[in-house]
């Protein structure tokens, strides 16, 4: 298993897909707790330029813990985050925002009571730009159909591209995305896969991906992780993972 | 109580108890608009909103006697002054006051009520120090003073409605504000959820810190119209306090049409039953209203229709 000592060195070669390039995204031995109780033990991994890495694990296992630790919301106790070797783990979210990672979370929490387009500029705040980018309304063609309605009013489908576009529209370097599939009809879970992958190509962004749905993370990632208990007991890439494996750390 | 009218007295009194009404009515929306921006975005109860208005009231007081001894020739013009330094007084106190004592507090929305209660007892005996405690009064330059005679029996004072002209600028303005421009998107982000609206890039807490500032500078240029239709005392703030939570809660929080509507209907109501009853009575029946409307409509007047 993946354990504290030195898994960069020990474990890098077989697992990086970009070998060459320095990590965009680096966790070392981070710990996280709510109030006194411990939720994460020690995480270490890191995110290749233009990686898509999911997170598999089941409920309750620290995933959604780990997004809102890499994200600012639960404090981190010990340990660092480095976004494109600048350490953020002191900062506040806004600020973690600036330093390029952008936050897509469980449930989608767009603002309801607000149209689509004000959503999306809400992303821009730290860009300083003025006005949503085209290519946003272009890789979410609904999003232009619907700008002037309130985002409480679409369907999850909808909101979810939305939360995605908000995410976009502050230029991140590492989109950090929780559950994404869940509530939302299959069909458009295949959709959502294809969509991230072309996110991923158009703007050579890196994605960390939570996910329980092992078809979806297959679909989409370059290298899965699986969590258990607040540690990484799990690594492997697509090409050799071992899916039966990967699903009894998933079933009940 | 109508007997004793003919019906063209009963229409004078209507319309001129209407429009005192309206002076009424601009207080309650100016102090109302300043209390329902800070509850909605950070749910704090400012108990001390009366005593930000009362520092506005003060400033134009300080405005008025400064101008009159120092620069009598611009006196004519000093209240749009003093409106701009309430404004300015109340919201940097409004700052200060989150910085030092209520950003402490987010987590404890209780301990905010007590503490903006003891700020409010602070200011009031700082006031009583500062000004004495003798109410003040604020001498109103002459093209304020008057009325316009409307017909034989109305007649509608000036400084009404000047007030009102200044109380719908400012409605506007904020509602531009909120709704228009980038800073009020982000104040409305943070009002419908803090931590998401940090993650997006928002800085919440400078937010907070404007939005209170905002909020208490708009008592202030309450507390400067409040000038024309009471005199200035220490703890004048008090009685408005009330009132203004009662409008809050009835127009429905987070909607600026709904507290302009309830601030409109109760001061209406309190203005013309005034003429026909004593005042506590008045506010009986007004409170009754009130309460009657908002047991069959708790979530108060107006409501956004969307899904959360």
């Amino acid at each position: 298993m993946l354990q504290t000592a030195h898994p960069p060195l020990a474990k890098a070669p077989p697992l990086t897909t970009l070998p060459s390039a320095a990590p965009i995204l680096s966790v070392e031995d981070l710990h996280a707790a709510y109030g006194q109780s411990e939720v994460l033990h020690g995480l270490n991994f890191q995110v290749a330029p233009g990686e898509i890495v999911a997170v598999m694990g089941r409920n309750g296992m620290g995933k959604t813990t780990l997004m809102k630790t890499l994200m600012g919301i639960v404090p981190v106790k010990a340990g660092s985050i480095r976004v494109d070797g600048t350490e953020i783990g002191a900062l506040k979210s806004h600020a973690r925002v600036a330093k390029g990672l952008a936050y897509v979370p469980q449930g989608r929490i767009i603002f309801s009571t607000m149209t689509v387009q004000e959503n999306i500029e809400t992303g821009l705040t730290v860009t300083g730009a003025r006005k949503v980018p085209q290519d946003l309304y272009e890789m979410f063609p609904v999003l232009l159909e619907m700008k002037g309605r309130r985002g409480g009013n679409l369907s999850g489908g909808q909101q979810q591209q939305l939360a995605i576009a908000r995410a976009l529209a502050s230029k991140p370097k590492v989109l950090l995305l929780d559950e994404p599939t869940e509530g939302i009809q299959p069909s458009i879970i295949r959709e959502m896969g294809r969509t991230l992958k072309k996110i991923r190509d158009a703007r050579g962004l890196s994605i960390v991906v939570s996910e329980q749905v092992l078809s979806f993370a297959l679909d989409v990632a370059d290298r899965v992780l699986v969590m258990e208990n607040g540690e990484i007991v799990h690594e492997s890439l697509r090409a050799d993972i071992d899916e039966a494996q990967v699903a009894r750390f998933l079933s009940v | 109580m109508f007997g004793d009218y003919s019906l063209g007295d009963l229409g004078a009194i209507f319309a001129m108890q209407g429009f005192a009404g309206l002076i009424l009515f601009s207080v309650y929306v100016l102090m109302a608009l300043g209390l329902a921006i800070i509850f909605g975005q950070m749910g704090v109860i400012n108990m001390a909103h009366g005593e930000f208005m009362i520092l506005g009231a003060y400033m134009t007081y300080l405005c008025s006697a400064f101008f009159q001894t120092y620069l009598p020739a611009l006196f004519p013009a000093y209240f749009f002054l003093a409106m701009i330094l309430a404004f300015c007084a109340s919201g940097a106190l409004g700052m200060l006051v989150e910085w030092a004592l209520i950003r402490h507090l987010y987590k404890r929305p209780l301990d905010t009520l007590l503490a903006t209660w003891g700020l409010s007892l602070i200011l009031q005996q700082a006031y009583r120090s500062i000004f004495g405690a003798r109410e003040v009064g604020v001498e109103l330059p002459s093209w304020l003073i008057g009325s316009v005679q409307v017909t034989d029996s109305i007649e509608i004072p000036i400084n009404g409605l000047f007030v009102m002209a200044v109380t719908t600028l400012i409605t506007v303005g904020v509602a531009l504000l909120i709704y228009r421009s980038r800073f009020g998107q982000q104040v409305r982000a943070v009002m419908a959820n803090r931590p998401m609206a940090g993650a997006v890039g928002i800085d919440t807490e400078k937010i907070d810190r404007y939005t209170f500032g905002l909020g208490c500078g708009i008592a202030g240029v309450a507390g400067s119209a409040f000038t024309m239709i009471g005199s200035t005392g220490p703890t004048s703030g008090q009685l408005y306090i009330v009132d203004t939570f009662l409008i809050v809660v009835f127009g429905g929080a987070a909607s600026l049409l709904g507290t302009i509507a309830s601030a409109f209907s109760i001061s209406q109501t309190q203005s013309t039953l005034e003429f026909f009853l004593s005042g506590s009575m008045a506010k009986v029946l007004t409170l009754l209203a009130v309460v009657g409307i908002l047991m069959l409509r708790p979530q108060g007047l107006f409501t956004l229709k969307v899904r959360r």
